[in-house]
């Protein structure tokens, strides 16, 4: 299911009318020229320097050092209760860190503030809008408190609008829009202020996997061709997965990994060699004799109904060969370790060995 | 490939357009003196924000409610204006002079004044428009958007008390204006210069009444997370001023002075006891209200403290000037006004240390 997806991916880009492959490239080549013609040196555009926040006895974010460049797209995974929201809430200023800092552009989340959000768009979970008012108007509202008025201000609504699919419905009454719909007007309303950087916590939470995948190549398609830096916060792995240039794991307010996904693949590898999850019937002792015996097998761990095999090389079409000849049914076969939902498992499981 | 070309150039152009107008925006706040435009994009956001807030308020459905009850006030108070004031003045109990001004104080039997309904329903309306200002945003999952914008976090309260104050304001002018021409038509009373004055006044100091609610309000919810506790908080603390302060007034007026001995020290203690109770009223800015209005509302009103007859020896029994009556009920305005800025600045502290998270 999921590679299939991932191969759809690329594609999928060419189908919409409103953007071809080759025109996002040439966004792309269009955002790096002008990440040239800034300042090279100044690279890093969100920094946080071992970013603290305490609750209580509670420390919600600890110690958190964090280094995002320019034009990439950041993703913040953690479990429920990890300190994401609470991260992006101390990145806005929104909520004094306790110890640490966080810089955007150079300046201080907490003491520029107001210069800070000038630059940053944040769509927060669960975003919602002035249900009197239609989206439009609730867009409209968010422009002028950015400045923004008369024909460039309506342009800007129209554009923004039928870039994130909302335009036929623009002139309902936000209180009947579905969640997606409002997700989608979320998305306009943090581009109403055309921001350097989007911080969006949650942006996948409650939409429909068809909504997701749209709004994934809408996050690329704003990285790529406006050149923006997208941060967002999710617990959904395979949507983060596909979208991200680099993700942090985030456990009780720690940093656990941080880098690309063959990155945090190869930290958390066993030996460099794959396992394999596997799940037969019937489950007798033989089978376990026939697994042991296969070329290549290292070890074997069983969990209630599954068997995990570690192996030096691919056994897979070896074993399920195997296994066909002498009768058994293959209910299950999976390479593990080598997808995110692995990784990010193994990741959750080691830090709450070390965290206690 | 060459057509698909040429709208990918449009679109970058577009984009590049887009970065530049940005650039300029930036520009333009950095050339220009910079205190200037600093000071003035504070004020058009604030501007925004209370255009929001009113449009908002009036598109909504409490606007019908809002607007029946304060015509329930206007009406009633009207109708009881108009019958009563026939009875008074056929029954001789009743000054002839001022009489246009009785047209707000004056009861039917059964029916209150304008000025007492004001006094009973004005915290009401202050209520009804600021219990759910900071609570329902935060619920709705706007606040933490808004809060995410460059603007500062006061402008959102400020600009939700000046535009409950300014509908307030309009409604309370509205019906005041509605029963005054109205009167004019019906009773042909031609209201002389100070009863206008007075009128006025009357009318700004239900605004600051309603205001000191309206702070009230939203102060409770900004300290509530639910709209609906809020309100309860709001509703308690009104029937508290409405009602026990002027219970609890006397208990310790009577504790503190006792007057029921029947001897020398009872009759000593009647003063103290008077003044002391009349004080912890004044502390309810339902009895302040009520006692400034009916100063400025009536002339004939000459003191509003206690005397004693030595003090009254010698006085001429007439009406005060507007500048009199203004000097007795000065202190009330500032004392209201005070109040009610009092507790919108509580709101506004508790607001500003928020941490604001969706839900
Ligand atoms: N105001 C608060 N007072 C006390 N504890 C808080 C407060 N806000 C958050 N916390 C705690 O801080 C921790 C981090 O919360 P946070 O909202 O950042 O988690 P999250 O990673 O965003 O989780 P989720 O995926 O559920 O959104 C949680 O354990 C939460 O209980
Ligand atoms: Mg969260």
């Amino acid at each position: 299911m999921i590679s299939s997806e991932k191969k759809e991916f690329p594609e999928k880009r060419m189908s919409p009318e409103e953007g071809g492959l080759s025109r996002a490239g040439e966004g792309a080549t269009a955002g790096t020229e002008k990440n040239i013609a800034g300042k090279m040196e100044d690279d890093i555009v969100v920094r946080t320097e071992s970013l603290t926040k305490i609750y209580g006895d509670l420390t919600a974010v600890d110690h958190l050092d964090l280094q995002i460049r320019k034009g990439e797209v950041f993703g913040l995974l953690g479990p429920n209760g990890a300190g994401k929201t609470t991260t992006t809430l101390m990145l806005l200023g929104l909520t004094e860190p306790d110890a640490g800092k966080a810089t955007i552009h150079g300046l201080d989340c907490t003491r520029n503030a107001l210069q800070v959000k000038k630059a940053v768009g944040y769509l927060p979970d669960n975003v919602g809008f002035y249900g009197t008012m239609t989206g439009r108007e609730n867009l409209r509202f968010m422009g002028r408190i950015n400045g923004l008025e008369g024909k460039a201000l309506e342009e800007r609504i129209d554009r923004l609008l039928e870039r994130v699919g909302m335009a036929q419905a623009a002139d309902k009454k936000t209180g009947t829009y579905s969640r997606g719909m409002r997700q989608r007007l979320g998305i306009a309303d943090v581009l109403m202020k055309d921001p350097d950087i989007i911080i969006m916590d949650e942006p996948t939470l409650g939409i429909d996997p068809e909504g997701v995948r749209e709004l994934m190549w809408l996050i690329r398609d704003l990285a790529e061709r406006d050149g923006r830096t997208i941060l967002l916060s999710s617990h959904q792995l395979y949507q983060v997965q596909r979208v991200c240039d680099r993700m942090g794991i985030f456990v009780k307010g720690k940093m656990v990994a941080c880098g690309t996904l063959e990155e945090l693949g190869q930290q958390i590898g066993r030996d460099g060699t794959g396992a394999l999850e596997l799940s037969v019937y019937p489950d007798n002792i033989s089978l376990q004799r026939i697994l042991k015996e296969m070329k290549g097998v290292l070890d074997i761990e069983k969990n209630s109904d599954m068997y995990v095999i570690h192996s030096s090389f691919d056994v897979r079409r070896a074993l399920s060969k195997k296994l066909t000849e002498e009768g058994y049914t293959i209910m299950h076969l999976r390479q593990a370790g080598s997808d995110l939902d692995e990784i990010y498992r193994k990741y959750f499981e080691k830090a709450g060995e070390q965290v206690g | 490939m060459q057509t698909l070309k040429a709208p990918a150039d449009s679109r970058a152009k577009e984009l590049a357009g887009e970065g530049g107008s940005r650039r300029e925006d930036a520009r333009g706040e950095g050339t220009g003196s910079r205190g200037q435009s600093e000071e003035n994009r504070r004020y058009h956001v604030l501007k925004v924000l209370f255009r929001k807030e009113t449009a908002e308020f009036i598109n909504s459905r409490r606007m019908i409610l809002f607007v029946v009850l304060t015509a329930l006030i206007t009406v009633s108070g009207f109708y009881a204006a108009v019958s009563g004031l026939a009875e008074a003045i056929e029954g001789g109990n009743t000054a002839t002079d001022f009489l246009f001004l009785k047209l707000f104080t004056v009861s039917a039997n059964s029916i209150p004044s304008y000025n007492s309904l004001m006094a009973l329903m004005g915290p009401f309306i202050g209520i009804f428009m600021g219990f759910d200002a900071i609570n329902s945003e935060r619920t709705e999952g706007t606040l933490n958007r808004l809060v995410s914008q460059p603007l500062y976090r006061d402008q959102i309260i400020v600009s939700k008390f000046l535009a409950g104050l300014f509908i307030s304001a309009v409604m309370v002018f509205a019906s005041g204006l509605l029963i005054g021409s109205v009167g004019v038509i019906a009773t042909g009373l031609i209201p002389s210069g100070e009863e206008i004055g007075r009128l006025f006044i009357y009318l700004c100091f239900c605004v600051v009444y309603i205001g000191f609610w309206l702070a009230a309000a939203i102060l409770f919810s900004t300290v509530c997370r639910h709209a609906a506790t809020s309100a309860l908080a709001c509703i308690a603390v009104w029937l508290f001023c409405a009602i026990f302060v002027s219970l609890l007034a006397g208990i310790v007026a009577d504790a503190l002075y006792p007057i029921n001995g029947g001897d020398m020290q009872a009759m000593m203690n009647e003063m103290g006891n008077y003044s002391c109770e009349l004080n912890l009223n004044r502390t309810s800015p339902y009895y302040l209200f009520a006692e400034a209005a009916t100063t400025v509302l009536n002339p004939g009103v000459r003191t509003i403290n206690a005397v004693t007859v030595t003090q009254l020896s010698g006085a001429i029994s007439s009406n005060l000037t507007l500048g009199q009556s203004m000097l007795l009920v000065w202190p009330h305005l500032t004392g209201l006004a005070a109040l009610m800025l009092a507790v919108f600045a509580i709101s506004y502290v508790s607001f500003m240390r928020q941490e604001i998270r969706s839900r």
